[in-house]
């Protein structure tokens, strides 16, 4: 369930291609303090397998959960440290 | 047989032995600070100025950026173009030589067919939201990446350092790509 996780942020990608999810997600998540969590809504399909893999291989950020419904990706990332 | 332990000359005294941790243990975290000294590298030399060879170096290294990579893309030859301030929103698609084309060679040799071919694939990028060449040129210098114009070609082909995007290194040439290269944990030629 996405409806208790605190959110931060939203940011809004929709409508937005490869590579912009990831990129913009890195901007955003680097204004952010440790502890906060970013929802970012997509509608770039690749993006469910590209901030996933984004979040696993980068330091400092935690995947929360990614939701897929309606043609909307939605993705929930807390900065760690 | 006698029970005694025969005399060892070779063996290192514990004192010895204990030095000897010592020194490899300095050692390792010499080469472990070596290893894990600051982020990971990518290098990327764009050769092509058409515009689909345009997109790869660049979505590549926008994206290697936001991995928190350091990130450099050298440009010559052609690949130049995609850094010319005028040329990169101009970049043109060749419908000659490329077996995918849903026409003959004979008739993609045309004139104006490169031109059609282009005005087709612009408008696929756009309905696709793709971003465009110059935004994606901008992303990668707000991201960090170090573009790179290699200086040979920029005389070679008669441009003038004034003629790329603010922010585009110039002055640059084989040895810096080669010692960045021999530095990087990721090199492509595009």
């Amino acid at each position: 369930m996405s409806s208790n996780i605190d959110v931060t942020e939203t940011l809004d990608v929709t409508g937005q291609n490869c590579p912009m999810p990831v990129i913009k997600t890195k901007g955003a998540v680097d204004e952010l303090s440790p502890g906060d969590v970013l929802e970012v809504v997509a509608t770039d399909s690749g993006s469910m397998s590209d901030i996933k893999g984004w979040a696993e291989s980068t330091d400092g950020v935690e995947l929360v959960e990614q939701v897929e419904g309606d043609g909307t990706y939605t993705h929930y990332v807390r900065k760690t440290e | 047989m006698s029970t005694e332990t025969p005399s060892q000359p070779d063996t290192p005294s514990p004192d010895e032995l204990r030095t000897r941790i010592d020194e490899l243990e300095a050692e390792l975290a010499d080469l472990r600070s070596e290893v894990e000294d600051g982020p990971k590298k990518m290098v990327i030399i764009a050769t092509k100025g058409t515009l689909d060879m345009a997109y790869p170096p660049l979505i590549l290294a926008s994206t290697a950026a936001a991995f928190d990579y350091d990130v450099t893309v050298f440009h010559t030859f052609w690949g130049l173009e995609i850094l010319h301030e005028e040329h990169a929103s101009n970049l043109k698609l060749s419908s000659v030589g490329n077996p995918n084309m849903p026409m003959p060679n004979v008739v993609a040799a045309l004139p104006g067919m490169d031109e059609m071919t282009t005005r087709m694939m612009r408008k696929r990028i756009a309905d696709n939201d793709v971003a465009s060449i110059e935004e994606l040129v901008q992303l990668s210098l707000d991201s960090g990446v170090e573009l790179q114009a290699c200086q040979m070609t920029i005389d070679l082909l008669g441009y003038d350092e004034d003629d790329f995007f603010d922010g585009v290194t110039v002055g640059v040439g084989a040895a810096t790509a080669f010692q960045e290269m021999a530095e990087a944990d990721i090199q492509l030629l595009v």
